[in-house]
Parts: structure tokens; sequence; C-alpha cells
């Protein structure tokens, strides 16, 4: 492999990291909020929910980014390879995040929301103040681990023409005719992304608990 | 919008038939990785660290490697030392290898799980080996890992849309050719989801239904 081929790993490295945090950050909050709707027992809109985490669940993320991409377009939206890619990461992880957030929301004690109401707060001051605080240290190790399982699946934004790590060793494997050291290189990357990742969790798990005390 | 889904209807041979190959690769992926897993967890618990050692680095490499990487590893990595399968058989390959390893790791944390005492029994009325293994071990962590093995099932159904990308004629495939001769994009793509969630459906009632029956041979 020569010089050049390492860099265009590299980048395709940083296109994989940046777009898998782009999804991150937008579906993280998503599915906290679509959560919080199905804790609150909205109607209709719960059962919306209820559906929509069940088939993207169920959804390959290949058919996923293939269907926005396509058929965006063809009910008058047009959308480049870069924001659909970022587009499905998000709609994807946003579906894992709803139910880790809403098993953290189940699981808070019902005793700790009535003594917030007895001292007169509003459920949002409530919610800000006593229950998120809470709720993301519990969900953080579960959250991290849905990142993973996000940055693995993300090579099926290749499909549309993006240029990630592995779309970056395809081509230079197609280009020197010798597929295997690109692929290993490869393997490389996401390894170091994966481990990367736990190691933020079980730092940012070992100040929180320094700091609360274990959860 | 009513048309393009008539037009994809027209055609739902091509979807059933991609349908038929998802179904037929994950059914027989399951049966193989489930073997193979089983026998990866006797490597993943063994007593000696020169078998454990080997199977625990595969375990923990194929949790860090995408799917799709591995497929391309298979599909295109192996003719490379001279083994050339066809895109069907390295699709199947390649899932073999990947979900195998998460099988194996699944079925040892269910055998860590498994009271002492239930395997000094069987030993007392003199089971060993692999008799022990197939019809004492087996049996029970099977069932106490059935909701967890459903998971890994329903993840092996979404990795075979990951082998549309070497051109393995599955369900996503089908869709993609539908879209790309009659330019359907939104009927071809959410008939497939639609079918793929019906098949997750299918593997989670199959696993309440197994659940319910483990719990009545209690």
């Amino acid at each position: 492999m020569t010089p050049y081929a390492y860099f265009s790993l590299l980048q395709g490295a940083g296109v994989t990291v940046a777009l898998s945090l782009l999804g991150i950050v937008i579906g993280v909050p998503l599915g906290l909020g679509l959560a919080l709707v199905r804790w609150a027992r909205i109607p209709v809109l719960t059962q919306v929910i209820a559906a929509y985490v069940s088939v993207l669940r169920a959804t390959p993320l290949v058919t996923l980014v293939l269907l926005i991409f396509f058929a965006l377009p063809s009910i008058g939206i047009p959308i480049d390879p870069i924001p659909a890619a970022i587009l499905t990461l998000a709609l994807n992880t946003s579906a894992f995040n709803c139910e880790i957030w809403r098993a953290a929301l189940i699981d808070f004690p019902k005793t700790q929301l009535e003594a917030a109401q007895a001292t007169g707060m509003t459920s949002s001051l409530a919610f800000r103040r006593i229950v998120f605080p809470q709720i993301w240290r519990t969900s953080l190790p579960s959250l991290v681990n849905e990142m993973t399982l996000l940055v693995k699946v993300s090579p099926a934004i290749a499909v549309i023409g993006v240029v990630d790590i592995t779309r970056a060793a395809v081509r230079i494997g197609a280009e020197t005719y010798e597929p295997l050291p690109p692929f290993l290189a490869a393997t490389v990357l996401y390894f170091v992304i994966l481990l990367v990742l736990v190691r933020v969790q079980r730092s940012l798990e070992s100040s929180t608990a320094r700091k609360f005390g274990s959860a | 919008m009513n048309n393009e889904f008539a037009i994809v209807w027209a055609h739902k041979d091509r979807l059933l038939f991609g349908l038929a190959n998802t179904v037929g690769l994950v059914v027989i992926a399951t049966a193989l990785s489930l073997v193979v897993g089983a026998l990866m967890a006797t490597a993943l618990a063994s007593q000696s660290r020169a078998v454990r050692r080997p199977a625990q680095w595969l375990v923990d490499g194929m949790r860090c490697v995408p799917f799709l990487l591995l497929a391309y590893i298979v599909y295109y990595g192996l003719p490379t030392v001279g083994i050339r399968l066809n895109n069907w058989t390295a699709g199947l390959t390649a899932l073999v290898i990947y979900h195998s390893s998460y099988i194996g790791e699944i079925l040892r944390g269910a055998w860590s799980n498994l009271p002492r005492g239930y395997i000094d029994a069987a030993h007392a009325v003199g089971f060993h080996g692999q008799v022990l293994y197939r019809r004492i071990i087996l049996p029970p962590i099977v069932y106490a890992a059935v909701p967890v093995l459903g998971n890994q099932v329903i993840q092996i159904i979404k990795d075979t849309a990951f082998l549309m990308i070497i051109a393995v004629p599955e369900l996503t495939h089908a869709a993609s050719s539908i879209q790309a001769t009659y330019y359907v994009p939104f009927a071809a793509f959410v008939a497939a989801v639609a079918l793929y969630w019906i098949l997750c459906r299918g593997v989670e009632m199959v696993v309440g239904v197994i659940e319910r029956r483990a719990e009545a041979r209690r």
C-alpha cells in the first residue's frame, strides 16, 4: 500500500467518525424525546412512536439508507448522499436510544417524583433537576454500547457513494488488485475507533462514580 | 404513489424470490452458527489456556469488525489465498464466522450461570465428556439464552441486507433491482422494510413460544 492509500483510509476514518458522531448527536436527544412522549402516555403519539421504534429496529441500515436516498427525491425532497447518510444513522440510532431511555424512565422511582411534586416543582423542573441527572448515568453504558453498534453498521452508507473507511478500502483493493492489506488496515481503524469509545465510557463512568457515588 | 405500489405488486415474484433467499440464508446461517457457537463455547470455557486464548481472540476480534468488512474479506480476500467461493456461499460463510462468535459468547455466559451442583450431579451418575455437554449442559443453557439468541437471529436477518453489496440476490437486492428498472424507490423499499419487519416479528413470536415452553418444562 502506498502512503497515499494510507492517507485515503484515514480520510475515510474521518468520514466514518464525523457522520457517526453527527448521527449520535441528533439520535440520542431524539431518542430521549420519543421516550419522554411514551413515558407521558400521550395518546396517539405513543402508539405512533411504538410503531416507529418497532419498524426501525427491524430495518437493516442498508435498506433504510437506500429508502431515504432514493425515495425522498421521488416525493419531491432532493437530498445529497452525506445528509442522507446522517439522517439514516440518526433515525436508526434514535429508535434504539428511545428504548434505552424508556427502560431508565420506567425504572425511575415514583416516590422521587412525588417528593418533587410535593415541594412544588413543575414537571419540567423536576425532569431537569431530579430525573435527567440520574437517568443519564444509568443509561450511559447502554448508550455507548449502542454507539459501538452504530459504528459497526455505518459501512452501509457506502452503498449511496459515501467514502467511509470500508469504501476507501474497497477502492484501494480495486486499484492495487491486493484487497487484503487495505481490509486489514480498515479493521485496525475500526478497532481503534471502538476502543476509544469504550475507553471514554469507562472514564466517564468512573468520574461520575467519584462525583456522585456509584449508581 | 398508488401506481408505484401497483408496479411493485406486479413484480412481487422478484421480491418474493429475494425474500426466499433472505429466509434461506438466515435459517442456514442460524443453524450452522448455533452448532459452531456451541463448539466455540466449549473452547471459551476450556480449562486449558492454549485452547481458551485463541477462541477469546477470535470472539473479541469479531466484536470489533463491522460485518460488511468481514463479508468483503471473505469475498475478495479469500481468493488471494486460493479459496474461491461464489457470492452466496461467501455471504453465508461470513454470516456463520461472524455470528457463531457472538453465539459462542452468549452460550458461554449462560453456561457460567449454571449451578455447579447440577454438573456435579451429572458427573455422579456417570455423565462425562461429549455426552455430558450435549445432553446435560447444552439444553438448559440454550433455553436460558433463548431471548438473547432471538436478538442475534434478528441481527442475522439485518446483516443479510449487507450481502446485496456483494451481489447476493436477497431481499434488499431485489427491491433495489425493481427500483432501478422501474424507478419506484418509495414502494420498492417500503415493501422490503415491511417484509423485514414481518420476519423480525416472526422471530420474536417464536422466541415467546419457546420461552413459554421452557417455563412449562421447569
